[in-house]
């Protein structure tokens, strides 16, 4: 499986770190015991197309925004997810 | 049949042409007490302790493909209970028990081999780890050494004992520890629950639950048409996910592939299990001659049953570290399997929110030891709708109520586990 980081091109995936899903967003601090629940605990766990965060560490330490296929490792888009963590917070 | 000397010697008259089959190819009933959905060693191990120890025998066991088809013929075969936590070490210390005693249990040769099982340590704090990992084994019972670097010379030499990075300072050996034999265990759970009974149905693909109006699972749809069911038990760690989904659950499991290796034949080598202390990397020799070995899981979501380069480098690395004797062995074969990685490291054996749907999950890569304990506990619940002594703590509720079982102290992110 090879990940084409938009800033240094197509790169082996050992050279990246895995977050996970790019679905789950961190509830408000409002939300409620339930929301932080479900945040930090459940997951869709799909076969087949999902969206996920990557780590470009060995390279431009970039974090990605990648989807791919999980039945077959097959990648049809990355692109970067400048702030990525900032986003998931403010939503 | 029971396997004896007797039968031994009959079969051997006939020159081994009239062995009666292990297990019987059953075709689906319309209904069931128990249907378990997974005919790898935990469905198969449930079904088995259901019939025999709780006198339900009208109980299937329904598999996709062929029995032992997923990781209970993937794995690398170990079996231990050196674990720490609480929850955790009754409960394998409960599966070590009933692997020693499993082929008189089975009437079935699964190999268990008692090879014993070391942990080997690099460093002081390395050492003061395994050394308080090893009481805990003890003051439960369970059996565990710490050995010196002389120790564990005399036993292992050819280890790389002077690695400038990581040098080799002893180890953690758990005697009772070893290997059993993955598919045998599989085909004697196979025999000896269709002895009691069972029945195992293969080529038969769960795709959906019938539920009556209150909710409740009645049943399951299958690729074989639909089978009635008082209960329906999940036992498709890899997949569990995909198979709660079906009945609106979302689960706290993450499903990633592990890859396993073995090298070609060799003379016999090692004589037990060896782990790397600085890196991720165990390793055994089979009754064949190979070297079964492994390291971590990829890392990514994964229902592909293979993995890639990057973690095969690094098991090898490892391998190299440890043991550079083995460097010109060559690889035959890798494989992978789909771990159901649970947030905490630790599985789930528990009712779910569904009535009548039951759940045997989250084994992370450690699911194969388990077999025997797992198949007992699950059939408790089953039978009784309340947990197992050995199995209170792993509850589905528990992530809620922030009553993690997390040997290795990494939170919710499944991937470090």
């Amino acid at each position: 499986m090879r990940i084409a980081c938009p800033f240094c091109g197509p790169r082996e995936n050992g050279e990246f770190s895995y977050l996970g899903d790019a679905k789950p967003k961190r509830p408000g601090p409002d939300a409620g015991e339930e929301a932080v629940y479900d945040y930090v605990y459940l997951r869709d766990n799909v076969a087949g197309e999902m969206e996920e965060f990557w780590y470009h560490g060995g390279g431009c330490r970039s974090w990605l925004k990648v989807r791919r296929n999980t039945v077959t490792h097959e990648i049809f888009s990355v692109e970067a997810a400048a702030g990525a963590g900032a986003a998931k917070a403010a939503s | 049949m029971k396997y004896s000397i007797f039968s031994l010697a009959r079969a051997a008259l006939s020159g081994h042409k009239k062995w009666p089959r292990t297990w019987r190819d059953a075709e689906p009933k319309p209904r069931y007490d128990v249907v378990i959905i997974g005919g790898g060693g935990h469905g198969l191990a449930t079904a088995y302790h259901l019939a025999a120890e709780y006198g339900i025998r009208n109980v299937a066991v329904l598999e996709k493909g062929w029995i032992g088809s997923g990781n209970a013929g993937r794995n690398t075969t170990i079996i231990r209970s050196n674990y720490l936590l609480p929850g955790n070490i009754g409960f394998y210390e409960l599966s070590m028990k009933l692997w020693e005693t499993m082929e008189r249990d089975l009437n079935y040769n699964t190999m268990v081999s008692q090879r014993g099982v070391l942990n080997l340590y690099h460093s002081d704090a390395q050492r003061d780890a395994y050394a308080r990992r090893g009481n805990a084994m003890r003051i439960n019972g369970i059996d565990a050494e710490l050995l010196d670097r002389t120790a564990v010379r005399k036993m292992v030499p050819f280890l790389n004992f002077d690695n400038a990075r990581f040098p080799i300072e002893g180890g953690l050996l758990q005697r009772r520890g070893g290997t059993a034999r993955h598919d045998a265990v599989v085909w004697g759970y196979a025999h000896a629950a269709d002895r009691l009974g069972v029945d195992i149905i293969q080529n038969c693909e769960v795709t959906g639950f019938v539920r009556d109006a209150g909710g409740r699972v009645t049943g399951v749809e299958t690729s074989r048409g639909k089978i009635g069911a008082g209960k329906v038990g999940m036992a498709v760690a890899g997949s569990s996910s995909r198979v709660a989904a079906m009945a609106d659950l979302r689960l706290p499991i993450e499903s990633h592939v592990l890859q396993a290796f073995v090298s070609e034949g060799i003379k016999p080598l090692i004589p037990n299990v060896i782990t790397f202390g600085a890196g991720h990397f165990y390793v055994s020799q089979s009754d064949k001659g190979g070297l079964v070995f492994g390291g971590d899981i990829d890392g990514y979501n994964s229902y592909a049953q293979r993995g890639n380069l990057p973690v095969v480098e690094d098991v090898c690395e490892g391998g190299m570290a440890l043991m550079p004797i083995i460097g010109r062995v060559r690889l035959l074969r890798q494989w992978g399997g789909i771990m159901d990685m649970s947030m905490d490291g630790s599985p789930i054996i528990d009712r779910t929110p569904v009535d009548g749907l039951y759940l045997n999950a989250g084994w992370c890569y450690g699911g194969f030891k388990a077999t025997p304990a797992s198949g007992l506990v699950f059939a408790h619940l089953l039978a009784r709708d309340e947990p197992h002594k050995e199995a209170t703590r792993f509850r589905l509720d528990r992530f809620r109520r922030g009553a993690m079982i997390d040997e290795k102290g990494q939170g919710a992110q499944p991937n470090l586990h």
